[in-house]
């Protein structure tokens, strides 16, 4: 079980003088939902970019799905699936052209492609809206299909930036169903988020304040260790002493 | 291979779905011949033209009838002085002035020479032309019937002068600048806003971190608007040939390929653009600002590079349209082959090559 996908040694990365992220060292294991909670500009976008391969560190030491971040790349890419925190469909093409394009860069058989968009386009109920440009869905069922396209290559890993920003409660609970399905199917799930609530949800969660992880365990030790009833009250207490803010 | 065609599929669906810019990039050129074709028509009727005859004779009676006879002037008033001449012009109706001197008749018999003053509002530079012509023509009409069965060679010589335009130029040389124009137009600026929406979009990041490669991205960007760029220049050449009457004189093969070439210098122009800004609205600037005024300015379209300053001469030098413009020029109008222009054809060559390799290496894998 305990099989890590996700490992990094004093992780950090550097912009000119000012350290956004600083010896990052954790390890996330396979199938696990990993949640990566911080206040605005605590580093949560730059560690993950570093580990996407958008980003090249500055020091330290990283694997991903096996593979080291400085040397395959490549690699890397074919493991991993991303969904940014802007809305990553292109509005002007209808669902299933959006489902066929990303398959198709991910280069999926076109046997495979097919009974994938089947698979999806049942699995969210968006047979209606097919061939609807993606522009006429509401917010949240865009959210759920570039999650679901995100993974539409099976990844060893997906990377979720702040994937739930401005959709509603009811939607955000759906996609999390979404979230739990991919980590049933073997995914392993990294998400970043600012929402208490979905903390919640992870399975461990790693609370970054100023570019250093200050706090990593699962929700309910976190609670005890920090004598909390909630998520929230444990943030807090860490994020007080924070010095970056925006 | 599939996943590239995947890719420019995609982004042909980007161009068919936008009705308004799809309109635009085949539209604009056809709708630019037409307009042209239109504003070059050489024949114009019933222009009304002053005179102002200060000599009152049989001989200036005679012109100044004969030019209202012709079906292409109507006198509209004489006037009693040249000063009056501007006041009429500045109205708007009047396209040329007639100005016969004093003693125009007695210089005519006793000095053979006489002359007489066509002042034509150059404001409008193919009527202008036109109409000059026209009214040498009748004066030379009248002179050859004045030399019938006399031994005296009578000469009147018209002294035409260009108010506002003195610099006049070809009719057809329009033909290549536009193809220039609109190649640039629609390559640089529809690359750079393409590639900088991905960019605005977030679409580029999922792109990066998937295993397709980016100079993938790039050519696929580039293969839409090759393809209707060169549908624009087939469709051009039509428009020139049979709604113009201007057919290549050269190879058309040669055209093409220079036209290729030009297409690839403007996609790498845009595809430099679009690494430099952020937005579309700063793309489609920059675009526009590199585009439409060196077209405009520096290609010898519009104006003749030669009467330039130095300083502007040297920088026309490195505007990829000014090449394009020569070489089209010569092609289509002179016919040249390719031993007169392949040195204008290497320098393009050189332009696309550089532009592609400095935007390239410009394109970052990395987002930071």
């Amino acid at each position: 079980m305990n099989e890590s996908v996700i490992t990094t040694n004093k992780l950090t990365k550097q912009f000119g003088d000012f350290i956004a992220a600083n010896e990052l060292s954790f390890e996330v294991n396979k199938g696990e939902i990993f949640g990566f909670l911080g206040a605005n500009g605590a580093g949560k976008t730059t560690a993950m970019r570093m580990l996407c391969g958008l980003l090249v560190p500055s020091s330290g030491t990283a694997t991903v799905a096996g593979y080291d971040v400085y040397k395959h790349r490549e690699k890397i890419k074919q493991n991993i699936g991303y969904m940014s925190q802007k809305f990553s469909l292109y509005e002007d093409l209808t669902v299933s052209e959006n489902i066929k394009f990303y398959a198709g860069i991910y280069g999926l058989s076109d046997s495979l492609i097919k009974e994938k968009s089947e698979q999806l386009i049942h699995q969210l109920d968006l047979r209606k809206e097919e061939n609807q440009l993606v522009s006429s869905l509401p917010l949240g069922w865009r959210q759920k299909l570039a999650f679901s396209v995100a993974v539409i290559h099976d990844p060893k890993i997906v990377f979720l930036d702040e994937p739930t920003g401005g959709v509603d409660p009811v939607t955000r609970r759906q996609f999390w169903d979404l979230i739990y399905d991919a980590a049933h199917r073997g995914i392993t799930v990294f998400v970043t988020t600012h929402y208490m609530d979905e903390a919640e949800y992870c399975n461990r969660i790693s609370i970054m304040v100023d570019g250093v992880i200050e706090a990593l365990d699962t929700p309910a030790n976190l609670k005890k260790n920090y004598s909390s009833k909630s998520m929230d009250e444990v943030f807090r207490q860490l994020a007080r002493n924070a010095k970056r803010s925006e | 291979m599939k996943q590239l065609l995947s890719f420019i599929k995609k982004e042909f669906y980007h161009v068919f779905r936008d009705r308004k810019t799809l309109l635009m990039l085949f539209g604009l050129p056809i709708a630019q011949i037409i307009l042209f074709g239109f504003a070059l028509t050489n024949e114009i009727k019933n222009a009304k033209i002053v005179v102002v005859d200060y000599a009152k004779d049989e001989a200036s009676r005679q012109i100044a009838d004969k030019v209202d006879a012709s079906t292409y002037f109507d006198i509209d008033k004489y006037l009693s002085g040249h000063e009056e001449i501007e006041e009429a012009f500045r109205s708007g109706k009047i396209k040329m002035a007639l100005i016969f001197p004093d003693h125009f008749y007695s210089d005519l018999l006793h000095t053979n020479k006489a002359q007489v003053q066509v002042i034509a509002d150059a404001s409008d530079l193919n009527t202008a032309t036109t109409l000059t012509n026209y009214i040498s023509n009748i004066i030379t009409d009248y002179q050859s019937g004045l030399n019938k069965g006399t031994t005296i060679p009578y000469r009147i010589v018209p002294e035409i002068r260009m108010l506002y335009n003195p610099q006049l130029k070809g009719e057809h040389t329009f033909i290549p600048g536009m193809m220039a124009m609109i190649m640039m137009i629609i390559c640089v600026m529809m690359t750079a806003i393409s590639i900088v929406r991905e960019k605005e979009l977030g679409t580029m990041e999922i792109l990066l971190v998937s295993p397709f490669k980016p100079i993938l991205v790039i050519l696929s960007k580039f293969v839409p608007y090759l393809l209707i760029s060169l549908m624009n220049v087939t469709s051009i050449l039509l428009l020139s040939k049979f709604f113009l009457n201007l057919p290549v004189q050269g190879s058309i093969v040669l055209l093409y390929a220079i036209s290729f070439i030009f297409i690839i210098t403007s996609l790498c122009l845009g595809l430099l653009i679009s690494i430099k800004s952020e937005s579309q609205q700063t793309a489609m600037f920059i675009s526009l600002m590199a585009t439409l005024l060196p077209t405009l300015l520096l290609s010898g379209f519009m104006f003749p590079i030669e009467n330039m300053p130095l300083p502007l001469q040297i920088i026309s030098n490195i505007v990829p349209s000014k090449w394009f413009y020569v070489i089209v020029k010569s092609i289509m109008i002179k016919g040249s082959g390719f031993q007169t222009i392949w040195k204008e054809t290497l320098i393009l060559c050189g332009m696309a090559l550089f532009l592609l390799i400095v935007s390239l290496r410009s394109f970052k894998i990395r987002l930071a």
